[in-house]
């Protein structure tokens, strides 16, 4: 897991303004039942495509850890007919980009091509193939499989890596989020595994298609018909489960790096929980503000104790974390924490001036342009909302929504989500 | 039209003019250049400047100090105290930070397009009344080591990267890293940032760049009246410090927590010097992206895919830059396997271009990626932004870009094989490992998960 994509997450959300709406959203089912989003932006002559499944780790079977990840990473290596390096190279001459990702609760596809029919069209032709002919060739699995156990290994002596890990592991004890793949369970993940899982989770019903960029609304209408038609036909699958809150505490690790690694956090939000809104006036002047955060200017700029600390919230299907995180010399580790907690304690009590908050809202609500500024980004904002499920008039109505939240509203919000006795800490490499 | 000759012509067929407005430049009485791009998509614009100062203008003992003065820009003026900076910028519902690398040092805005002469008055104002108060810097200098621990001391390939400079340059100043030795930061006084300051931050050793939303006589008009007052000052003899001529392979190991071996290797190469008369630095790009320019390219369809010898294996080289240049190989190699097998392979895949030379489908997948991705690079205005930038950076008038796209077109398979006997000798190859330590045996926590309260 990566907090810097994390981050990412949290300012997608963080869009509006009263003078700019949204981008204009149409939205529609194709016949297989897949949700489509789409953005119309003749500007320039590229489509951007993202397909999302409720497929990330959250949902793989106990002992299945890794598969999610495998099997996202796989639909692209063989299709009937078409071996890897053909799909590739395919791609290549197009001048097409296919990419994606995977986290907790979604798997995603995503592909970039010009507009000009002779380029996207053989481009759609091969994500379709992808999407719903992959063949997951066994011995490209095993291969795929020791990539990632060779990667993870590496991974599992970083600092970050190992901080995070035990974090989540925390926050999450017994539930989905909480697990994480190792070595062990990525060489124990079989074909049939990969097999079940592309079969589970990638059905028609359960997609969403986010289109943005160079096409008509008839033309986005047969592009998504075309790329969800052959998807799996599965039913409802289970939902992710209810997280309980932790008991709070304390976890130290020894690591021989010079810099140790700070996590601070809880389970806190969901996405679509109309605390949101006062969460991220308020997550602004506590550490999401970038330099002009109270953690900022106390960890960084007073003390000089740390390159970067920040506080977010990554709100998910379930009770996504909020955490405070910083680097710092071994030797300033426990300064710096007891500074995060001060930080921290004394904005639960206190809220936000009224400084703090008008600084907040004009810079959340002003900003707003630029959070949609390419059809990239704007990309981004849709799938999300796409499959989250939020309203299709999400952005418009945000400025409002930012422009409404009171100091009393954000003191509450984090009362109600981040409650102390829950709190856990992770330092890796402290002295 | 699937392999377009011409970029231009590409451009203009499937581009709407708007979105492929060309840019208009003036130069201020002090000397500052402003370059500006019309691009009307959205009602924002970036906003950079950009100083012809970096970590090649450096001297032994006070390495780092480009990026440290970085740093300090951020610590107010007379007129904007140390942090209003970026609380005027947040205000202003915009996003800011500053760039250090080897050839130049950039600082940058994105923001609501009406809010661009209030951007353009905070650099104006920093660019000559900077404060560089003591206490701050006691500061910041500690908060810049504990980025050098963050991003290299911890980072075992960055590591690896900092030693292989500073053994393939033995003169030219990239033998040094941008952030610094750390017993130079440990020493390094406000005096050596004031100095650095007095030196270089002076208009005429510095560009703006904007893109977005704007009129550029508008964006003219505006940098007349924020930058026009500034005093142009004359700039320090930059000596060239050229490399000697490497005559012999050099080879180095770096011991560090890890558990994946690397392999890295860099051979002296040429960068572009003359837009026009230059051929060898478009042919060795073309070679970097049939060597690994996407999932199909050679190192990964070979080494990866079908011999199994390395998780990851990858080919760099930059043909812009104002010092000289390097075509870097690198890779890890399979459980199983040792770093002298994956050196092989990287060899052998050197050897089979030198022998046999590049398909024209190789050639031509190349050239297609290239195309599309300098239409893809329309979507974003700082994307566009750091283009001009960066070719301005290095001495290439921006203008340059659609010339040097169609040379890239233009290069011939007998091109790239030729690059590829001419530049990949030992004699001039600086090979790094990394050989991995296990971590101590103490990542068991060392207290049991526990309950504070």
């Amino acid at each position: 897991m990566n907090p810097a994509k994390f981050l990412t997450c949290l300012c997608l959300f963080l869009a509006a303004a009263p003078t700019h709406a949204g981008p204009t959203i149409e939205s529609w089912q194709t016949s297989s039942g897949a949700r489509v989003l789409f953005v119309e932006n003749h500007s320039l002559p590229i489509v951007d495509v993202q397909v999302d499944f409720a497929a990330g780790t959250a949902h793989e079977a106990e002992g299945k850890a890794g598969v999610a990840s495998l099997t996202q990473a796989l639909v692209d290596l063989g299709v009937s007919g078409m071996d890897e390096t053909q799909i590739a190279n395919r791609m290549a001459d197009l001048g097409a980009q296919l990419s994606g990702g995977v986290d907790t609760d979604r798997a995603s596809l995503r592909l970039r091509t010009l507009s000009m029919a002779d380029k996207r069209g053989p481009a759609l032709d091969m994500l379709t193939a992808i999407l719903s002919r992959p063949t997951f060739p066994a011995e490209v699995l095993e291969r795929e499989k020791a990539r990632t156990v060779a990667a993870l290994k590496e991974s599992l002596t970083r600092p970050d890596v190992i901080a995070s890990r035990a974090f989540w592991a925390a926050l999450y004890p017994a539930h989905p989020y909480g697990r994480q793949a190792t070595p062990d369970s990525v060489k124990a993940i079989l074909r049939d595994d990969v097999i079940a899982f592309h079969r589970a989770n990638y059905s028609g019903s359960q997609a969403t298609v986010a289109i943005v960029g160079d096409l008509s609304r008839a033309q986005a209408a047969s592009v998504a018909e075309q790329l969800t038609a052959g998807l799996p036909s599965g039913g409802a699958m289970a939902g992710i489960p209810i997280v309980q809150l932790p008991a709070g505490g304390e976890q130290r690790i020894a690591h021989p790096a010079l810099q140790a690694h700070l996590l601070l956090g809880l389970p806190a939000l969901r996405r679509g929980d109309p605390d949101f809104f006062a969460l991220a006036v308020g997550n602004y002047s506590l550490g999401g503000g970038g330099f002009v955060s109270r953690l900022m200017k106390e960890v960084r700029d007073k003390r000089g104790l740390a390159y970067s600390v920040h506080s977010y919230f990554l709100p998910l299907q379930q009770l996504g974390p909020f955490q405070i995180g910083l680097q710092t010399k071994k030797a300033q580790a426990s300064d710096a924490l007891r500074v995060s907690r001060e930080v921290l304690a004394d904005f639960l009590a206190q809220g936000p001036t009224e400084a703090e908050l008008q600084a907040a809202k004009q810079n959340l609500i002003g900003s707003f342009p630029l959070r949609l500024d390419s059809n990239r980004k704007i990309l981004e904002n849709v799938a999300m909302i796409g499959f989250y499920g939020l309203p299709l008039d999400y952005l418009d109505r945000y400025p409002e929504t930012i422009e409404r939240v009171t100091a009393v509203d954000i003191k509450a919000a984090f009362a109600r989500h981040v409650r102390p006795e829950h709190l856990v800490t992770v330092v890796v490499a402290g002295e | 039209m699937r392999h377009p000759r011409s970029i231009v012509l590409l451009l203009l067929l499937v581009a709407p003019a708007a979105a492929m407005a060309s840019t208009h430049e003036r130069q201020l009485a002090n000397g500052l250049r402003v370059i500006v791009k019309e691009d009307r998509r959205a009602p924002t614009v970036a906003h950079m400047v950009w100083y012809r100062a970096g970590g090649m203008d450096e001297t032994n003992g006070t390495t780092g100090v480009a990026h440290v003065l970085e740093h300090m820009m951020f610590k107010g003026t007379p007129s904007v105290g140390p942090g209003e900076f970026n609380r005027r910028v947040a205000a202003a519902g915009g996003r800011d930070n500053a760039f250090t690398s080897r050839d130049y040092t950039a600082y940058f805005q994105q923001v609501p397009k009406e809010k661009l002469s209030e951007m353009m008055q905070l650099e104006a104002d920093r660019m000559r009344h900077l404060t560089l108060d003591a206490n701050e810097f006691a500061q910041e200098i500690r908060v810049v080591m504990e980025e050098r621990r963050l991003r290299t001391d911890d980072q075992p390939q960055s590591l690896l990267f900092e030693h292989l400079a500073a053994v393939a340059f033995q003169a030219h100043p990239y033998r040094v890293p941008v952030i610094g030795w750390m017993s130079d930061l440990e020493n390094m006084t406000v005096a050596d940032a004031r100095f650095w300051y007095e030196q270089w931050y002076t208009p005429n050793n510095a560009y703006v760049v904007v893109v977005g939303d704007v009129d550029h006589q508008t964006v003219f008009q505006l940098a007349e009246r924020h930058y026009g007052a500034l005093s142009a000052r004359s700039l320090p003899v930059r000596k060239p410090q050229d490399e000697p001529v490497q005559a012999g392979i050099r080879r180095l190991t770096l011991k560090a927590p890890a558990d994946l071996p690397v392999v890295m290797m860099a051979y002296k190469a040429p960068v572009i010097r003359n837009v026009d008369e230059d051929v060898d630095p478009y042919a060795l790009e073309m070679l970097s992206a049939v060597l690994a320019g996407h999932e199909a390219a050679r190192f990964t369809r070979h080494l990866v895919r079908e011999q199994r010898l390395a998780v990851n294996a990858a080919a760099s080289y930059d043909s812009t830059a104002r010092g000289p240049g390097i075509f870097y190989l690198y890779g890890s190699p399979s459980e199983g396997k040792s770093r002298p097998q994956l050196e092989a392979g990287l060899r052998a895949e050197i050897a089979a271009v030198q022998d046999r030379g590049v398909a024209a489908d190789e050639l031509a997948r190349a050239k297609a990626q290239l195309i599309a991705g300098q239409i893809y690079k329309l979507d974003s205005m700082f994307a566009q932004a750091m283009e001009i930038g960066q070719l301005e950076s290095v001495g290439i008038h921006h203008t340059m870009n659609g010339r040097m796209i169609e040379k890239l077109q233009k290069v011939t398979a007998e091109q790239v094989q030729a690059v590829a006997k001419k530049y990949f000798r030992d004699e001039q190859l600086t090979l790094a490992e990394l050989d991995p330590q296990p971590l101590p045996q103490v990542l068991r926590p060392r207290s049991p998960f526990a309950p504070r309260h």
